[in-house]
């Protein structure tokens, strides 16, 4: 019986290292797409460096994913060798980037989430997960403060930048909700203490984002349905296929190569 | 005094051309690793100081290369003038007894 | 190079005995090494020479982000796509630097941009080739950096100071560009019969057109002299491409792969290899626009540039708001 509930945990703590992770690793994929093409040269640098952060943090994720799942497997195995259905990631990041101010507004929602979560990671009762945390903590917070510093400014620009940020966020908010959205997995992990149940965190994320969204002049809007699928692995939408066509492509196409 | 400058670079924003919506140039300074004083780095383009500062951890820090940032707009950065250089700078020379090596100790004394 | 056919005067040399006093002075403070400042007072043909050739080697570097970022969403591992990325970052952070040392002899980043996208400023011909295979990575950072940090070495001692400045950054960041492409060449050229393909492939598709960007022979030509007098140019073309060629060739054999040049012999007498030049009607092809990319490279930029503004102009927008509330709550 005891035997059983460990491997019950331990199924919830890969589950749980593979959301972190994929998520990670989808998002840091959609930024690096900008690589060349951002509107002014700074920005394209500082893009740069977030997908580098959150590419960096996917390593540690999935690299004790692999470990968990004990079946042999590198972290790489799990980012180029898993279709669609056996991805974690959330909605949110899966979705194209659409213009510049799309990008940084999905950016903010995901930066203001992993702001509040990654400190609360840090007390864990998985060491490992919490060492991660740590990294990834400082990394997250600087985001935030770039990420929310360009909404406040292109919300509070001209016109058109506003527009163009309601828009965005108009778009992203039905995404919003599955951060926040607890399962049996959820509930597995806050009950052994290795993180806290997502749906806590709702209420400090609020406050953070209105505050932000504030100061932009953006408004948030009043349907708050939820659209999910993604942390489950239920119903991703149909852009991560194509994500990963290209990102698994030297992969399938030359298998077992080492590169 | 002549050589107080409005800027230390060439007005580039001339009249002639057309009025342009470009991001201000900024200087960046930064503090190494080893607490000695903030060093020009490099310049970069920003609408705001915060941003500028923001700008500059991402493209002079990439390298673990700094602890502490500064930004200033380079058009008000006051500077000595090109022609100005003789009569600020060579009066220096020949004030050798401001250096060490300038006096002979014995030996004996041991170091100082 | 990243800067190729830079024009200058035009008129060759000045003779010393044509030179007013001011030509004269500047002259000397180059020749002492001296280097010239942002104020300093220099010749016309001087500082427009500067601007052309800094604006090329800074465009060269915004434009040398497509052919590698074409790979960034396909690289085959994490630690691959990390890399790969940091060095894409960092040729936009080396356009940063030099349109930043462009500027200050008096053409805005803004402006130059505009000549870019307009075709009246050039970027180099070799980003004008696609990159089909991973294996493009590696030869594009072994031969295209290796290439390219041959001249940039000696521009360290330029004789302007913040091209100089730049190129000292530049050259430090740089070294580990080349280093990451070689090290994909080795994984390639001892992996699978289909990597060793892809390897040699990258290869003969890139060697031409790398020999290509140190330009034509420049022994006669007046442009060089006048740059070189200046200590704008360092180097004639053809010392660089031997110097190229010479470094290269052993890299290549200990790859196992075969360089595409039938007449490639070492020469003992003059202790450098014999080689062939490339296609020189194929390399004014590419400068005149006809390259295999030339097209897609500046639209890419132009979309990219177009699409921006409203960014631009909203964050610019935004900052003049705060800075005005900042002043009416004083």
């Amino acid at each position: 019986m005891a035997e059983r509930s460990r491997d019950t945990d331990q199924d919830a703590l890969l589950q749980f290292l593979l959301r972190m992770g994929d998520s990670t690793l989808i998002l840091g994929h959609r930024v690096s797409e900008w690589c060349g093409h951002a509107p002014v040269l700074e920005e394209d640098i500082a893009l740069a460096n977030t997908a580098l952060d959150l590419i960096g943090q996917t390593q540690l994720w999935l690299e004790y994913a692999a470990e968990v799942q004990g079946e042999g497997k590198s972290a790489d195995d799990l980012a180029f060798l898993r279709d669609v259905w056996d991805f974690r990631n959330l909605l949110l990041v899966e979705l194209p980037n659409g213009d510049f101010g799309r990008t940084m507004m999905r950016q903010f929602l995901f930066d203001a989430r992993a702001s509040i979560l990654l400190p609360r990671l840090m007390q864990s009762a998985d060491t490992q997960v919490a060492e991660i945390a740590e990294k990834a903590a400082k990394e997250a917070a600087y985001h935030l403060e770039r990420s929310a510093g360009t909404v406040v400014g292109l919300g509070d620009g001209t016109a058109e930048s506003h527009d163009r940020m309601q828009a965005a966020l108009d778009y992203l908010y039905p995404y919003v909700g599955e951060m926040f959205v607890s399962d049996a997995t959820d509930a597995a992990l806050t009950a052994a203490g290795v993180a806290p149940d997502p749906a806590s965190l709702r209420g400090e994320y609020d406050a953070l984002i209105e505050r932000v969204l504030t100061e932009a002049t953006l408004e948030l809007p009043e349907n708050r349905f939820a659209r999910t699928g993604g942390r489950d692995g239920r119903m991703h939408t149909e852009h991560l296929g194509h994500l990963l066509c290209s990102m698994q492509w030297l992969q399938r196409a030359y298998p077992g190569n080492r590169w | 005094m002549s050589s107080v400058n409005p800027g230390a670079l060439p007005e580039t924003d001339t009249e002639s051309r057309p009025r342009r919506q470009e991001w201000p140039l900024w200087e960046v300074f930064i503090r190494g690793q080893h607490g000695l004083n903030h060093r020009h780095v490099g310049s970069l383009h920003a609408a705001d100081a915060e941003a500028a500062i923001r700008n500059a951890r991402d493209v002079y820090t990439r390298r673990n290369e700094g602890v502490s940032i500064w930004v200033v707009e380079s058009r008000h950065i006051a500077a000595t003038a090109p022609g100005d250089k003789g009569p600020l700078f060579d009066p220096s020379q020949s004030k050798v007894y401001r250096h060490p090596t300038f006096f002979d100790i014995p030996d004996d004394v041991g170091h100082m | 190079m990243y800067a190729q056919m830079v024009r200058s005067t035009g008129k060759g040399i000045t003779p010393r005995e044509e030179m007013s006093a001011q030509e004269r002075a500047f002259q000397d403070r180059v020749d002492r090494d001296d280097r010239i400042e942002p104020r300093d007072w220099m010749p016309e043909g001087y500082r427009k020479t500067l601007i052309r050739q800094i604006g090329q080697h800074a465009h060269s570097e915004i434009v040398g982000q497509l052919p590698e970022g074409n790979w960034i969403t396909r690289a085959p591992t994490l630690e691959r796509k990390t890399i790969l990325l940091a060095k894409v970052q960092d040729e936009a952070g080396h356009g940063l630097y030099l349109y930043a040392a462009a500027e200050t002899p008096g053409v805005s980043r803004d402006e130059m941009t505009e000549d870019l996208l307009s075709g009246r400023m050039k970027y180099s011909s070799i980003f004008n080739y696609p990159t089909l295979t991973w294996a493009d990575m590696g030869a594009v950072g072994w031969l295209v950096d290796g290439a390219a940090i041959m001249n940039q070495v000696p521009l360290q001692r330029t004789s302007y100071g913040p091209y100089a400045r730049a190129m000292v950054r530049i050259c430090k960041e740089e070294s580990f560009h080349q280093r990451q492409g070689y090290d994909i060449m080795m994984k390639m050229a001892q992996g699978s019969p289909e990597q060793r393909r892809m390897a040699q492939d990258a290869l003969d598709r890139f060697w031409y057109p790398s020999l290509m960007m140190f330009g034509p022979s420049d022994a006669e030509s007046v442009h060089s002299a006048q740059s070189m007098a200046w200590k704008i140019k360092i180097n004639t073309n053809d010392e660089l491409r031997q110097k190229f060629v010479d470094q290269t060739v052993p890299q290549a054999e200990y790859l196992g792969l075969t360089v595409p040049d039938e007449h490639l012999t070492w020469n003992e007498e003059r202790g450098h290899y014999d080689f062939s030049q490339p296609d020189w009607n194929e390399f004014f092809d590419v400068l005149k626009g006809n390259g295999p990319c030339n097209t897609d490279r500046l639209a890419a930029r132009r979309k990219a540039w177009d699409e921006g503004a409203w960014v631009r102009e909203g964050l610019l927008a935004h900052a003049r708001k705060k800075a005005a509330r900042h002043t009416a709550a004083e």
